[in-house]
């Protein structure tokens, strides 16, 4: 239903387009400024980012407060802290939290705000669609969580949520069925943000920037585009049969009927493990960025790191069923998922491999960037070794199910993909915000959070192999799980002692911002585009859309070989950045449509659960949002257009479609 | 077709600022791409569905199978129907973008009408398969059945909504020759939802339960 996009573009400069502004009579098109009613209303992809980013901090505290429910649930045998319905209720709900409300909102916060600075764009593709995204995750995060207070608690089944557990008769509670709605609806996000961004990297490059010169922060985030592409549809079918299963009595999971409860393990998994390359990759490619910078090198095998990349990317296809070694899948299946698994070690490990050869010789500055990047390798790869022990199957069986898994998956997830997202953190915090993170409190933060970490975690090792089973509410006296159990829930709290102190780095840092030199467009002597620019990024990203020559385009802007081959500089950063002052910059109007949209999406969730009128209504909300939105054209007509330079790349966002279909 | 649209906009000319057709790196439209990706996606929605089918096409709990109550040559019509709609849906991009509006009109109406034949099919399929004692709730392959099949209507009856969209517009004279595009746009859809059906019907109605 593009075609109404189109329709205020061809009308002469005389016709009135004043049904467009106000399209139901509801709202006055927002024109832009400073309050918060823009920020409600931002179609910028930066400042998407940056919603994305807040709100998956605070949904990693509230995880976070699940997780430490779990452990002093645990420190000691028989604890009384938690209910046993009321643990799995958390345990559960961390895990989703963690996984869908936190690392990956965080990831799309850095693909929000990244990927177009990093490939040379103005915005993405579809601005509006990219902030239908944003409000359609929001939204449906807090109707997840609403589940607590209206759905008689969270759901209880394990973030797999395996049949036959998520039945009815075993989760009597609207928590699972808050998590089948509440998942789809974060899923439809994630879609209309994948298509969105692999639409922004295929097709709006800078001139000169072919796929083999994209930085490789953007490659990482464009083969989890399309893992999400691919993935994200297999778990919706999965919800929709539980959903029905649940609500109208459908007879996908009830065995008494000759229903098969593996399908559902199937269609989770062959989600469910590309998903986890959906939270390592981004985090990989933040790690390719970090260490080559702070190595004055540049990354040493990029191809190889790419095409990696999209090895893990095909292989993560073909692996799932390692997650269901006990559940009698045949020994031919177990055979053959055993070697996929051990295979797919191979181009991760080429990637550890690299990012040591990166290093190696370099000009090392350590960074509380570097050190959590230099981190990020030592402890995924714990966390890779441990997972190709579960690639041999009777070693796996033995496992199944204990505190060995959770350590493992904690090493890979925390270990690699939160360790290295914070390395994001730390190494862009003064691009984005015009000021560093305190290094010393930084510092401390690290070396906390780092040994924390490895005190919870590690243990957890020892416990698995010692027999203790995951999920357990609680475990009796003598069987040598005391200690171990106390070290862990001992390194939960100095984790949770780590991430207040980051928060009061945030605090600090903007308060003493106003007493430190600015860092300008490069503080830390960078290689990529983002850093050819003002800090702050001004509204429109680049004064001039950069002509890209080849790989780490802005290093070599700076230094050039001498006639002796050595790496010389051949300008300052003051010569040769951007000043951020241009103006005139024509740009895509805000919109309140895409938050209108999303506010529908959860009325139909609750309305499914109670009472179908209220899905009507959610219904009839987001289709006369769909197509206010329609006929609403993509640049206001009204707004101050001064094109008298800088407007040759308006273009790229007339195409905005209204994601119709999408719904 | 964006860089016209923003020239339109502007009162600019187009070579003032050297526009010209292909200003995405890839030469298609950002619209056009995007939905190429989405179908991608579909794709794996669709086999999702039509797997789980065919895991439960045999389960019947000792009551009657979709299998037993298809009416193989009512679906035949209402699947050629279908296909139909796949043709007149080309000769209404090929009207729009030859700027013929009016046959473009008749063509989007026809796809459209097509497509609400077939959709009428399923409901009396669903209906008479209901009266026969294939429900949603009767068994492990009705339910897959159902979701199934469900899920294609629903798709068919949104393009459906698509092209009375198009049709609207074209009636307001919003919908010309410079944007046929979007009728290609919404052809990739409606083409896709066909190719589906293929699918469907090939390996559910016309494959036998053991």
């Amino acid at each position: 239903m593009a075609i109404t996009e189109k329709t205020p573009l061809e009308l002469g400069p005389g016709d009135s387009v004043r049904y467009a502004e106000r399209p139901l009579g509801v709202f006055t098109r927002p024109q832009g400024g400073r309050g918060w009613r823009d920020w409600l209303s931002t179609v910028d992809h930066k400042r998407i980012g940056i919603l994305y980013g807040v709100s998956a901090m605070f949904f990693f505290l509230v995880g976070g407060v699940e997780a430490l429910l779990i452990r002093l649930q645990l420190a000691a045998p028989e604890g009384s802290v938690l209910s046993a319905d009321v643990y799995n209720q958390v345990y559960t709900m961390h895990g989703v939290t963690m996984v869908f409300l936190f690392i990956m909102p965080l990831a799309a916060a850095f693909s929000n705000y990244f990927i177009p600075l990093q490939i040379g764009a103005r915005d993405v593709a579809f601005p509006r669609l990219n902030a239908l995204s944003f409000w359609i995750w929001l939204s449906g995060a807090i109707f997840l969580n609403t589940s607590w207070m209206v759905g008689g608690g969270g759901a209880d089944c394990g973030w797999f949520c395996y049949s036959t557990n998520s039945g009815v008769a075993f989760s009597p509670s609207h928590g699972v069925d808050f998590y089948a709605i509440g998942l789809q609806i974060l899923g439809i996000a994630s879609l209309v943000s994948s298509v969105n961004l692999i639409v922004t990297c295929l097709n709006m490059r800078a001139p000169g920037m072919t796929l083999m010169r994209m930085p490789v922060l953007t490659w990482m985030l464009l083969i989890t585009q399309f893992l999400l592409l691919f993935a994200l549809p297999v778990i919706t079918v999965a919800l929709f049969l539980l959903m029905f299963d649940r609500l109208f009595d459908a007879q996908f999971f009830n065995p008494d009927a000759g229903a098969d409860p593996l399908l559902w393990q199937h269609l989770f998994w062959i989600f469910g493990h590309p998903e986890v390359y959906i939270i390592i990759l981004p985090a990989f490619g933040v790690v390719s960025e970090v260490i080559p910078t702070f190595s004055r090198k540049p990354l040493f095998g990029y191809e190889f790191m790419v095409f990696s990349g999209i090895a893990i990317g095909f292989m993560g296809w073909g692996v799932w069923a390692h997650h269901m070694f006990v559940s009698g899948i045949g020994p031919i299946s177990v055979a053959a998922f055993s070697l996929s698994t051990m295979f797919i070690a191979v181009p991760t490990g080429v990637k550890v491999l690299n990012w040591l050869a990166t290093m190696w010789g370099g000009k090392l500055r350590f960074t509380v960037a570097m050190k959590f990047a230099v981190a990020t390798v030592a402890m995924f790869t714990i966390g890779g070794l441990s997972g190709v022990t579960h690639s041999v199957a009777p070693a796996d069986t033995q496992q199944t199910d204990t505190y060995y898994i959770v350590a493992h998956f904690h090493y890979v997830i925390f270990g690699g993909g939160v360790l290295g997202l914070f390395a994001g953190i730390y190494f862009w915090w003064p691009k984005i915000w015009g000021h560093f993170l305190n290094e010393r409190l930084g510092n401390w933060s690290f070396w906390i959070m780092l040994v924390g970490f490895n005190l919870t975690f590690g243990p957890m090792h020892i416990l698995g192999l010692q027999g203790m089973s995951r999920r357990i509410d609680t475990y009796a006296r003598g069987y040598g799980f005391e200690f171990w159990n106390m070290a862990a829930t001992v390194g939960s709290l100095l984790i949770a002692v780590s991430v207040v102190l980051f928060i009061w780095n945030v605090v600090k840092s903007k308060r003493d911002a106003p007493h430190l030199p600015p860092p300008g467009p490069d503080p830390w002597d960078g290689r990529t585009l983002e850093w050819s620019i003002p800090s702050p990024v001004p509204v429109h990203n680049f004064d001039t859309v950069p002509q890209v020559h080849g790989r780490d385009e802005w290093w070599h802007t700076k230094y050039a070989e001498n006639d002796e081959g050595k790496v010389v500089r051949v300008a300052t950063v003051e010569e040769v950045a951007q000043t951020g002052e241009a103006t005139g910059v024509h740009l895509p109007s805000p919109s309140f449509w895409p938050l209108a949209v999303a506010v529908g999406l959860p009325l139909i969730g609750y309305g499914l659960i109670f009472n179908l009128w209220l899905a009507l209504i959610g219904a009839l909300l987001t289709i006369a949002s769909l197509y206010s939105w329609a006929l609403e054209p993509v640049d206001d007509p009204d707004a101050a257009h001064d094109h008298h330079e800088e407007d040759h790349e308006d273009d790229e966002n007339e195409d905005d479609q209204t994601g119709g279909h999408d719904s | 077709m964006s860089a016209e649209a923003v020239t339109a906009d502007l009162g600019h000319a187009a070579d003032e600022h050297g526009h010209d057709e292909h200003a995405t790196t890839t030469g298609l439209s950002h619209t056009k791409l995007a939905m190429w990706v989405f179908l991608g996606s579909e794709c794996l929605l669709f086999g999702g569905l039509i797997s789980t089918y065919l895991l439960y096409k045999s389960r019947g709990n000792g009551r009657t199978l979709p299998t037993d109550v298809f009416d193989i040559p009512f679906t035949s019509v209402s699947s050629f129907v279908l296909l139909m709609s796949s043709l007149t849906m080309v000769l209404a991009l090929s009207a729009v973008s030859r700027g013929e509006d009016e046959a473009g009109r008749t063509w989007l109406l026809a796809t459209a009408l097509l497509g609400g034949v077939f959709i009428g099919g399923q409901v009396y399929e669903f209906t008479s398969f209901v009266r026969e004692g294939v429900a949603f709730t009767t068994n492990p392959a009705s339910s897959a059945f159902f979701t199934l099949t469900g899920f294609h209507g629903v798709h068919v009856s949104l393009g459906i909504v698509m092209l009375m969209s198009l049709f609207v517009a074209s009636v307001k004279g919003k919908l010309t020759q410079r944007n046929a595009e979007t009728v290609e746009i919404v052809g990739l859809y409606w083409h896709f939802v066909d190719i589906v059906w293929i699918f469907i019907f090939t390996v559910i109605y016309l494959i036998p339960a053991d």
